[in-house]
């Protein structure tokens, strides 16, 4: 056996340092993935195991740099590109969305963007708005990306194998509090089927959909309603586009009932999409109406009761989960 | 005029490309009249030397990297003339099967990575191109292409850094034909010399006449032999005009009638012949040998056209992913 202890922030690192060790068409760049050693530490010691030509620190460019990661994939490369945060990946929206997504269909199949782009999502440090948005649903809007959000360790690490495999632009979304969660990661193992959701816990009374950040606190939500006797089924997404259909309608096929949590905002979310896809392929299975655990609508603030108050909950989504159960009299 | 230093062999091949250009220009505004091409169309008249005289000094398996105004460039880089004409009428027979239209011309064999509508959109992705030839020690230049109005843009710039940090073996063309759509470049940015930014960015950088020729080849030849042997990247700003709308219909309310006038006298097409023939490289049966050559080849390109199968509806999600997700 060789799993081991290690954190969400070892195992990213371990994806990438194996995926350029593999490849020699695959390198990371970004800002201050080098001797910064990374913003969120992901990269510490790279540089030096791999040297400058495969661990490249880019200008404050995002739009240059995620660009000439398109470039570089339709040039038969095989790049990572960092972006600090989400929030950093506005300034480069235009190149994935006009050019790494469109750039197949647009060409008629002719070109080809073996392209992954991983950014830190995500609130709960107390950064304020431009370091706190979740937009995870913004990407997973548009077709011909794909979409990845690791939400235990053994994942971090093969999304980001899964995601260099791919021959399509795919991006990789790591929260930010997740970096120092400790979890099993077992190195040897093949890379998991990140592209289909997992059920982290089976249970029977109700499905507790999430992803990435939030799937720590569906968890803990699940321990506390199984201490009040609900018993709760946690479906992990994984990979937010596509969606994984077949695991979600199976598990509501067995619970009958479903809180979607997601770190976005409510309007326009992927949990909205959740209900509806749900509604749409699984409405007869619904015992109850869904309900979703999402951000309140404002800017993330600072101050920490604020930011506590915005964000999904375990005790928001314990309140959730007890709305859709039958009442009891 | 200086003589001009040039067998009558490939004379005759560049002034062919040019007037196939213009031809085939000439015969999309017709169709867009007709109706057969809709869409946005930028017809590339007037500026034909550029794209013509620049891609002769480039070799196959260099890549290219163009703006939305685009024709001349795909058609130089080896996309057959059916092949675009089809694509504007949305057939199945387009080179990217209707997906694109005039705007998204693409050619995997000929090494043009489009065909792109977003300004400035294209200069990160030449970088990137130019990237993975530096990784992997191949001797290719990355000639990217766009407007003065691209410049305006923080992609242009941010592109410009990382190419001349990077020492990325990229030319860059700017086809300035002096208007951001319909604003001026006095109108659009503080800096007119265009050669004066990238020079800040130290990247070597100089202006060319671009109805030209044979002064873009010749320039464009020594710079990209530059940039080939490891020089890092340069730029040249390629001074042309456009003498047709930005799209097919625009009122030219932003330019005088005076002006176009006095930048037709300065026809690329026409220049060139004159030169060619003041040389005795050319004479009247060779020109109507080329105008009917290239005729024929624009007449068939839309009779092809014409009869190709539409894209079948069934296709629609074709070619989104590579690997498809199951």
């Amino acid at each position: 056996m060789t799993a081991a202890t290690a954190t969400y922030r070892e195992a990213v690192r371990s994806g990438i340092r194996r995926a350029i060790q593999q490849d020699t068409r695959v390198f990371l760049m970004g800002e201050d993935v080098g001797r910064y050693g990374g913003a969120f530490a992901v990269s510490a010691g790279l540089l030096e195991e791999l040297g400058p030509e495969r661990i490249r620190d880019t200008p404050l460019s995002e739009s240059a740099f995620v660009g000439a990661g398109v470039g570089a994939a339709l040039g038969g490369m095989r790049p990572i590109v960092e972006v600090m945060t989400v929030n950093f990946s506005l300034l480069a929206i235009d190149q994935l969305v006009n050019s790494a997504a469109a750039l197949r269909h647009m060409s008629g199949g002719q070109l080809s963007v073996p392209l992954v782009v991983r950014m830190a999502t995500g609130a709960g440090r107390q950064l304020a708005a431009q370091h706190s948005h979740s937009f995870e649903n913004w990407y997973a809007h548009v077709p011909g990306l794909k979409v990845l959000a690791p939400g235990t360790v053994q994942d971090a690490r093969d999304c980001v194998l899964a995601a260099v495999d791919d021959p399509d632009p795919v991006i990789v979304f790591e929260h930010q509090l997740l970096y120092n969660v400790q979890g099993t990661l077992d190195d040897d193992a093949p890379v998991a089927d990140v592209w289909h959701a997992a059920v982290l816990e089976t249970g029977t009374d109700l499905t507790l959909v999430t992803y990435g950040g939030s799937v720590p606190k569906a968890l803990a939500a699940a321990a506390a309603l199984r201490s009040e006797g609900i018993n709760p089924e946690v479906v992990d997404l994984r990979c937010l586009r596509p969606l994984d259909w077949q695991t979600i309608i199976a598990s509501v096929t067995r619970t009958h009932r479903m809180v979607v949590v997601d770190e976005g905002w409510k309007t326009g979310s992927l949990a909205g999409e959740i209900v509806a896809g749900v509604v749409d392929r699984g409405f007869y299975e619904l015992d109850a109406a869904p309900e979703r655990v999402c951000s309140v609508e404002v800017a993330v603030p600072y101050a920490k009761h604020l930011e506590d108050a915005v964000l999904p909950s375990v005790s928001r989504i314990v309140e959730a989960a007890r709305k859709v159960m039958p009442r009891h009299g | 005029m200086t003589y001009l230093d040039m067998s009558r062999e490939h004379a005759t091949e560049l002034l062919e490309r040019m007037v196939l250009i213009r031809r085939f220009e000439e015969k999309c505004a017709e169709q867009y009249s007709a109706g057969k091409i809709r869409g946005f169309l930028h017809l590339y008249v007037g500026e034909e030397a550029v794209a013509v005289g620049a891609l002769a000094s480039l070799r196959p398996d260099d890549n290219v990297v163009a703006t939305y105004r685009e024709h001349g460039h795909a058609l130089i880089r080896g996309i057959s003339p059916s092949a675009v004409m089809a694509e504007m009428y949305g057939k199945a027979t387009g080179c990217a099967r209707g997906r694109g239209g005039s705007m998204h011309l693409f050619s995997d064999a000929g090494r043009l990575f489009g065909g792109n509508a977003i300004v400035a959109g294209g200069l990160p992705i030449a970088c990137g191109l130019a990237l993975a030839d530096l990784m992997s020690k191949r001797e290719a230049v990355t000639a990217c292409f766009f407007g003065d109005g691209a410049t305006d843009e923080g992609a242009y710039h941010e592109a410009l850094n990382l190419a001349s940090l990077w020492k990325l073996p990229v030319l860059f063309l700017c086809e300035n034909n002096l208007y951001a759509m319909g604003t001026a470049l006095e109108r659009h940015a503080a800096e007119t010399d265009l050669t004066r930014i990238p020079a800040a960015h130290r990247i070597p950088s100089e202006a060319v006449d671009g109805m030209d020729v044979a002064a873009i080849e010749r320039t464009v030849r020594y710079a990209a032999d530059l940039v080939r042997d490891g020089a890092g990247p340069r730029f040249l700003e390629l001074r042309t005009y456009r003498f047709r709308a930005h799209s097919m219909y625009d009122a030219e309310r932003y330019r005088s009638k005076d002006e176009v006038a006095k930048w037709m006298e300065r026809d690329p097409i026409t220049m060139f012949e004159r030169r060619l023939r003041q040389q005795g490289l050319i004479d009247d049966t060779l020109i109507s040998q080329i105008e009917e050559r290239v005729a024929n080849v624009v007449a068939a390109a839309v009779d092809a056209a014409e009869e190709a199968p539409l894209e079948p509806v069934s296709n629609l999600c074709r070619d989104l992913y590579a690997r498809a997700p199951t």
